[in-house]
């Protein structure tokens, strides 16, 4: 089966539609949404209405920082984030602050774990930046293969039966054995806010048959989800970021 | 992880493994049988006692990942695999040609087989740079010949592929390879680099060149690291007839500095196959080893010991910077501007690929039914004639000496003449002219559409601006 993995949509509606018409089109028969639906981008109505009607069709949806900070307001945000955070909650109606509210922080399935930041502590929204921290992750959990996001720049890391940890920058289009028994972490890249310098969304596809998996580029109208950004009055570095991929 | 040994007759996945053809350190080979497959068949299973070296685990696994994803004529075909939560294997084509290391009973060979063979292996060492993996344990027993006689390489268990995980590097920190051919780069536990494979392969050809190895077989890292800053002794030192393109070829693959060998594969080849165009430098001249004033300075002087680095970026495009491009120059009914506009051309791409390298290409046409003269009327040697005509085609480029050859052939079909040397010496890039509508093109047809169509890489057709039509 193969299983699509987007992480970090912040509300780009440009961007998340260009994911699932490309994962649709390499016929992804499963979806996972590994959080951050809303904040930074201009649609968070529309993107949670898209990911409601994704859930009642089956896929799986995670909870992430920026979904918690729709709902309440819980502090300790950038100032940028924090701005698009409360403007989020001006804008979404209760309904939708419901559903995000009762997401799951993590969902195994078969051998695999979905979370959407370190699945040591999932509520601390810490960041899987290198291989040691993807080497604590993995000896919290039993999951063969843990997937992630909240960095916002794809990796992968494989931790061997002698405890040696192996780091890998995945390249697009290329598609990597995660070999058994050893284990692996993937970050997954951001649909709709990609930070290594590659401005394209960014999301992953996971054969489970094959055991492989697949980083994926897809290009999408960056103007389009930029000037929707300035005309709702957003901090302007949330524009122009998405041109940049930084 | 309780692995068992096979057994001969047994089925696995539906091969039937049939008799154990050898056992090694790290693996053990079977024939075996397929009803899927047409082609004879090896089974290779890992060796994982208790206690045995790690590294037999994680080489198989590299294997497992490399293999499946290399395609051509210069890899087994993979046929199947097996994880380890059953029974870890590896199934894939059995190459029926032997390998190069009965060679190394009769040494030294004859300088046109060292060539010949040299020529073949860096044919398939360019197939797999091309495929984003370094070997990193090029050695007579792991090249084995197919029938037809191209070089098939094996064992990818300590291979590295560009684009995937490097399980290997994580796991040892002691350099993995084969102390007689491991260049100097991997020693110092790089595994990233291209030329690593060259170097292995120079070491092979000094080896088949003089009958001995040019670093002997250190066992020690201390011994392994001496050819940093110790310089083998040059073949002819050994072997007396040891031509000087030759002696230029393999010191050149023995360079420390990655960046010193040949840019790529496919030019390596390139020289093997025409041995009177391979620039001769002060490496061909070399009648004995480095003094030990330098020696010294190598080893301990911090600003000339060697520095080994490349990024990755680099690996994912190798070979790309370095082309081989063909410049197919018409001289038999000179058209001054069409000729100036594809030197033109020919320079423009040569200035933005420093490393690439230029075959100037000229066919003499040969009658079909009539014995054709080697001279002309006025009795000047034709073939000689075209070689001069060519190079002063080629003299405003003002290229230095290695960077251009020039090959006049004789053919019937200059078409195919054409497309036989681009497929032979692994061409990149063919440039050529489309001469204006005439009356011999007209009953001919085109030189330029037949290479455009049928070429195994790209082609320039460059034309001079037609005015007024």
């Amino acid at each position: 089966m193969r299983v699509a993995i987007l992480s970090d949509i912040h509300a780009n509606r440009e961007a998340f539609e260009a994911c699932l018409a490309d994962a649709a089109r390499r016929g992804a028969q499963r979806l996972v949404l590994l959080g951050d639906i809303v904040g930074y981008g201009a649609d968070p109505v529309w993107a949670v209405q898209r990911t409601r009607e994704l859930a009642e069709a089956g896929a799986v949806v995670i909870k992430g920082n920026h979904d918690e900070a729709a709902v309440e307001d819980r502090g300790g945000m950038t100032s940028d984030a924090g701005a698009a955070a409360a403007w989020t909650r001006a804008v979404l109606d209760d309904a939708a602050k419901r559903f995000l509210d009762t997401l799951p922080m993590e969902v195994e399935e078969e051998d695999r774990l979905y979370v959407h930041a370190d699945a040591q502590h999932p509520t601390r929204w810490r960041y899987t930046r290198d291989a040691e921290d993807a080497r604590a992750a993995l000896e919290a959990v039993r999951a063969r293969v843990v997937l992630c996001g909240h960095v916002h720049v794809p990796a992968l890391y494989g931790l061997t039966a002698t405890a040696k940890i192996a780091a890998h920058r995945p390249m697009a289009e290329v598609a990597v054995p995660l070999t058994r028994p050893r284990r692996w972490l993937a970050v997954v890249g951001a649909v709709g806010q990609p930070r290594d310098g590659n401005p394209a969304a960014a999301y992953a596809l996971l054969d489970t048959e094959a055991n492989e998996l697949t980083t994926l580029r897809v290009p999408y109208d960056i103007e389009g989800a930029a000037r929707k950004i300035r005309a709702a009055g957003l901090p302007e570095g949330l524009a122009a970021r998405l041109a940049r991929g930084r | 992880m309780a692995v068992q040994m096979l057994q001969e007759g047994q089925e696995l996945d539906g091969f039937r493994i049939g008799a154990r053809l050898h056992v090694g350190g790290m693996a053990a080979l079977f024939e075996a049988t397929h009803p899927a497959h047409d082609f004879p068949l090896l089974v290779k299973v890992p060796r994982l006692a208790e206690g045995e070296d790690p590294a037999a685990i994680v080489s198989f696994e590299m294997e497992q990942m490399i293999l499946p994803r290399l395609t051509g004529p210069h890899v087994p075909r993979f046929a199947g695999a097996g994880g380890f939560d059953r029974q870890p294997y590896l199934a894939m084509e059995r190459i029926a040609g032997p390998s190069l290391l009965p060679l190394i009973e009769a040494l030294p060979l004859p300088i046109e087989r060292i060539a010949e063979i040299g020529a073949k292996v860096a044919d398939a060492l360019d197939s797999l740079h091309r495929q984003h993996v370094v070997h990193l344990d090029v050695k007579p027993s792991n090249i084995l010949t197919r029938p037809g006689g191209e070089a098939v390489l094996v064992d990818f268990g300590l291979s590295r592929h560009a684009l995937l995980p490097d399980l290997m590097e994580e796991e040892f920190r002691l350099p993995y390879g084969t102390a007689p051919y491991m260049a100097p780069e991997q020693v110092m536990g790089i595994r990233s680099e291209p030329r690593s494979d060259l170097f292995a392969l120079g070491a092979m050809l000094y080896f088949f060149t003089t009958g001995e190895r040019p670093f002997g077989d250190p066992q020690r890292l201390s011994g392994l690291k001496r050819r940093i800053w110790r310089d083998p002794q040059p073949p002819r030192r050994l072997r007396k007839d040891c031509p000087d393109w030759l002696q230029e070829v393999i010191l050149r693959c023995l360079e420390v500095q990655p960046e010193r060998r040949h840019p790529t594969a496919a030019q390596l080849a390139f020289d093997l196959r025409h041995p009177g165009q391979v620039a001769l430098t002060a490496r061909a001249r070399k009648e004995r080893r480095d003094g030990w004033a330098r020696t010294i300075q190598r080893r301990f002087h911090p600003d000339h010991q060697p520095r080994f680095a490349r990024t990755r970026a680099e690996m994912e495009d190798a070979g790309a910077a370095a082309p081989i491009v063909i410049a197919a120059v018409d001289l038999s009914e000179p058209d001054a501007a069409l000729q100036a506009a594809l030197r033109g051309t020919v320079g423009r791409i040569l200035a933005t690929l420093p490393e690439a390298r230029l075959a100037c290409l000229n066919v003499l046409r040969q009658n079909r039914i009539a014995l054709d003269m080697t001279l002309d009327e006025q009795g000047n040697n034709k073939h000689l004639q075209r070689l001069v005509e060519l190079k002063h085609w080629a003299a405003p480029l003002g290229l230095p000496e290695g960077r251009a050859t020039f090959h006049v052939l004789e053919a019937v079909n200059p078409a195919a003449a054409i497309l036989d040397h681009a497929r032979a010496n692994r061409v990149d890039h063919i440039v050529m002219g489309a001469r204006a509508q005439s009356l011999k093109r007209r009953v001919l047809g085109s030189v330029s559409a037949e290479v455009a169509a049928e070429a195994p890489c790209s082609v320039t057709v460059v034309r001079s601006r037609v005015e007024g039509e």
